[in-house]
């Protein structure tokens, strides 16, 4: 008789959420941000519905900043997998030349990425957003819900959190109102590997460490991956072996030296650290309880 | 206890060959305020260094600002993560933590021991296999004890550790701790016959008795809290059971494949299992286990996976696929626990949205028999349920459900209520057992009164009174409003100046004392019918203020809707769609409204409709607008 082991219990689990959602949920979407936990989480809702495909897009909110490889990824893999794939950048933000270098990272995650979003669920209406987020990677996700509710006006309330009992989950929203699915939420990073491992699931190989040009910025090793960043920043690059533990926009996604090549290697290395992951983001230094006020202004 | 293995470092893929096979533990933490649950997670976490430098570095910085622990490090601060819990110094609701060792991964929720946020530790409770009961050896069992205790067993946890902490504070003596457990058995007895516990002495801020045994207490030889946790069995009781399925989603990528997704309760299944689709019984074979990594010569409970059969059996979510020699039951009234988690009290007769398995169906919750107290487990009367109130009541549902009682099987007797206007989850409850087998005649246990006909429609009844010139429109409107009402699943009726005067009516003409005896008449059966739970339209030129307040004075307050439809006297004789006006001009009809008998136009009516540039459609969305937006058309 086959023993679940833990992988197999998470796995089990976050197909049931997903087809849970596409069962109740009037209008879902899938977001996908085209990183690690993004691929996991679009290998698991293939899963979910072989042989049939998701019956929801893939939406990703591009703040323009990203790195190219992640373009060049989305498009292929959103292509492989035959998902349809909506891609929404907030206009208004390009119109006003918006960027994490003339704006700093605060105004730029807020226009580009957080309005954006905001934007997006609100042009397609949908009614629920499938994140990749997981409880282990910061103390107010740790207390969030795997089904949690926004007002129409998208804000979080953790104080009006609902039960949710066993895998019982109530998906009746008002009119406006809207649904964060997380299926993750219970995986931790290293299961995260530990199952691209298993399952030999693609990722961007801006994981893996490579000679790249980078430049320290406040404090941080970031990659030269285009011609906006400041000249006289951008003459200060030279080349190191670095990966990624986050991807995002090229300009807030800290590099760290690694000579990590392959799945095992960064499993190694990740084991062997000891900080956690999200030190690679400029975004959540700011103050402690900045992702909680983030969440209730309508960020992921 | 760390991943301290050595071939972390030597040989990658060997160690991750033997860490892919981990079994999976999650439990909670719960017991009153102050006992020490978040920092007992605080020590494991920091104890199996899944404390990363950053966070052990805000962790020291927060400690010293808003810490408890004067310059020692506070560890309940890594686990309360909301600003509010910081800011008070308490946990409200349930945080989600992960740490691993090389035996096991464990998942740990830690729950609220406030009373108010029971609810939020339900939730953590509800997917765990072990609780660890926190109880502090200064203050030994206390009515929160109990309560969690009484809803972790309720939840289907069977595995309680008794952690009797603070034992540091009372000088590791022996026999605090063994009347403090003696105390708990004489109460858990009570609780459930099949339940295991593990007391436990310990002080999790000092690190005693947590990841090995400890000197101060010499006289225990029990394991110490990761021995426990890292050798309890967590091999799935639920897979010796009979086999269940709810079918939560209908896989149909094209015609010539029909297959059954779902996570497979209990039991275990195999292609060639004689199996019933349930309610309707239909009997089938299992065809094959079909999944992404190829069909599967097994299936086992706690896996997702899709099912097909060998014959053409219609099956839809919240259908259950069974095995055929132990089917589920079929019934759709039942005795049941509840555990009420929403601030509004139980409204005994009212009806909820009821989910169980993939089911969701429309039930009333009838009045208590009696509430639970929890810290005698006896009965006590209740009326109601109230806010963290638990009782045993009984439910009717609008359609027969197929499922297993609760004690056998959580996932199909295991159900949330949700409250159909607030759409929150205000109850959990818990299949005891059916009243009776679904198909005799209905029953009803609550008296059938206004109410209750009105939520069997999911509306509120009201009267909408249309009142204006003839020829202003009133029909046209209400036609075009009750269309959309019809098309909304709404119950309503129209009544109409022609068709009650052609028959209830046809004794009165149109002197000033038979249009009040008309109005009185009409107004008696809106009234009758809003009891019966319709929305009623009346439209009738109805001119005196007078008699629209005796109207407006019969009906229950905020049903009574006064609707004036204001179109001007020259546009209604213009439109003279029956050629009325032209025969009040010419004298042919006598005591006709705005020409020879007067029209008191609505001071205050609840809407005021203008007809002119604008269409009966547009007037109806108006209209529809405001019984939505004041709640007449429920949710």
């Amino acid at each position: 008789m086959p023993q679940l082991t833990h992988l197999d219990r998470l796995e089990a689990e976050s197909l049931h959420i997903i087809r849970e959602v596409a069962a109740e949920c009037e209008n879902p979407v899938m977001l996908y941000s085209v990183g690690k936990d993004s691929a996991v989480m679009l290998h698991l809702a293939m899963k979910a519905f072989y042989p049939s495909r998701p019956p929801f897009p893939l939406m990703h909110v591009d703040t323009t900043w990203k790195f190219r490889e992640m373009i060049e990824f989305r498009d292929r893999k959103a292509a492989e997998m035959g998902m349809d794939l909506i891609v929404h950048i907030n206009e208004d933000g390009v119109r006003e030349g918006v960027g994490p270098f003339s704006h700093g990272s605060a105004v730029h995650t807020d226009v580009m990425k957080t309005q954006a979003l905001k934007q997006a669920l609100d042009k397609y209406k949908f009614s629920a957003a499938f994140g990749g987020a997981r409880r282990d990677e910061e103390k107010s996700r740790a207390k969030e819900r795997i089904f949690s509710f926004r007002s129409a006006e998208h804000r979080w309330d953790p104080k009006r959190q609902r039960p949710e009992i066993w895998n019982l989950y109530n998906t009746r929203i008002h009119p406006g109102e809207s649904i964060r699915v997380f299926p993750l939420s219970n995986w931790t990073e290293l299961d995260i590997w530990q199952y691209i491992r298993r399952e030999g699931i693609e990722i961007v190989p801006l994981y893996f460490a490579a000679e790249r040009p980078v430049v320290n910025w406040n404090g941080v090793d970031i990659m030269v991956d285009d011609d906006r960043m400041p000249e006289d920043l951008a003459k200060t690059a030279i080349l190191k072996s670095v990966r990624f533990r986050t991807l995002g926009c090229y300009p807030l996604t800290g590099a760290v030296e690694s000579t990590a090549t392959t799945l095992d290697d960064i499993i190694q290395e990740m084991l062997l650290t000891t900080t956690s992951e999200r030190q690679g983001r400029v975004i959540d230094v700011d103050q402690s309880a900045s992702m909680e006020k983030k969440k209730q202004e309508g960020y992921f | 206890m760390r991943l301290t293995d050595d071939l972390i470092a030597t040989d990658i893929g060997a160690y991750l060959e033997k860490h892919e096979n981990k079994s999976l533990l999650r439990f909670i933490t719960c017991g009153s305020v102050d006992d020490g649950k978040s920092t007992l997670i605080g020590r494991l976490l920091y104890d199996s260094k899944m404390i990363f430098e950053d966070q052990l570095a805000s962790l020291e910085a927060d400690s010293k600002k808003v810490g408890t622990q004067g310059e020692n490090i506070d560890f309940a601060l890594l686990v309360d993560g909301l600003a509010a819990e910081r800011e008070q110094g308490i946990t409200i609701d349930v945080a989600y933590r992960f740490f691993a060792t090389d035996k096991r991964k464990f998942i740990v929720a830690d729950t609220p021991g406030h009373e108010q946020y029971t609810r939020n530790m339900a939730t953590g409770a509800s997917t765990a296999d072990v609780a660890i009961l926190m109880i502090d050896a200064r203050k030994g069992i206390l009515t929160q004890t109990r309560r969690h205790a009484f809803i972790t067993t309720l939840l289907g946890i069977r595995r309680l550790v008794l952690a009797v902490n603070k034992m540091d504070l009372v000088d590791y003596d022996e026999t605090i701790f063994n009347d403090i457990v003696d105390d708990f058995y004489a109460f858990a007895d009570e609780l459930a016959t099949d339940l295991e516990i593990q007391p436990i002495p310990m002080s999790a801020l000092a690190g005693i008795n947590i990841t090995s045994r400890s000197d101060e207490t010499d006289w225990y030889d029990g394991p110490a809290l990761m021995e426990y946790l890292e050798n309890v069995p967590v091999g799935d009781k639920r897979r010796n059971a009979s086999f269940r399925m709810p079918v939560q989603w209908v896989n149909r990528p094209n015609l010539d494949f029909r297959g059954f997704s779902g996570q497979i309760a209990s039991g275990t299944v195999k292609p060639g299992d004689r199996v019933k689709s349930m309610p309707s019984g239909k009997q089938s074979t299992i065809a094959r286990i079909v999944t992404a990594d190829g069909d599967l010569p097994e299936a086992v409970a706690g896996q997702s996976v899709t099912l097909t059969l060998a014959d053409e059996i219609d099956a839809s979510r919240g259908d259950a696929i069974v095995t055929a020699d132990d089917p589920t039951e079929v019934s759709d009234q039942f005795q049941v626990r509840i555990l009420w988690m929403n601030e509004s009290p139980l409204l005994p007769g009212r009806r909820y949205l009821l989910k169980v398995g993939a089911k969701t169906v429309t039930a009333t919750v009838n009045a208590p028999k009696y509430g639970i107290d929890v810290n005698t487990l006896s009965d006590v009367p209740a009326k109601t349920l109230e806010l963290n109130q638990i009782g045993v009541t009984t439910i009717s549902l609008d359609q027969a459900i197929t499922f297993d009682p609760y004690d056998a099987n959580r996932n199909l007797g295991g159900f949330i209520l949700i409250d159909r206007m607030s759409n929150d989850t205000v109850g959990l409850g818990l299949i005891d057992f059916a009243l009776r087998r679904a198909s005799n005649i209905h029953w009803q246990a609550m008296d059938v009164d206004r109410d209750a006909l009105a939520e069997q429609k999911g509306q509120r009844p009201a009267v909408l009174w249309f009142t204006g010139l003839s020829g202003s429109g009133k029909s046209t409107i209400a036609n075009a409003l009750q269309k959309r009402l019809f098309a909304l699943g709404k119950h309503s009726f129209s009544l109409d100046g022609d068709n009650v005067r052609h028959g209830l009516n046809r004794d009165l003409g149109f002197t000033d004392a038979d249009r009040v005896e008309n109005i009185r008449r009409v107004a008696n059966v809106a009234k009758l019918m809003s009891d019966a739970g319709l929305i009623t339209l009346v439209s009738f030129i109805s001119p005196f203020r007078a008699e629209r307040q005796m109207a407006r004075n019969m009906m229950a307050d905020g049903e009574f809707i006064e609707i004036h439809v204001d179109t001007p006297l020259d546009v209604a004789e213009q439109r003279d769609v029956k050629g009325l006006y032209k025969k009040a001009r010419s004298g042919e009809i006598k005591n006709f409204t705005g020409i020879s008998s007067p029209y008191e136009a609505p001071e205050n009516p609840e809407l005021r409709i203008d007809t002119v540039d604008r269409s009966p459609d547009d007037a109806a969305e108006e209209i529809l607008d405001y019984l939505r937006e004041n709640g007449f058309l429920g949710a």
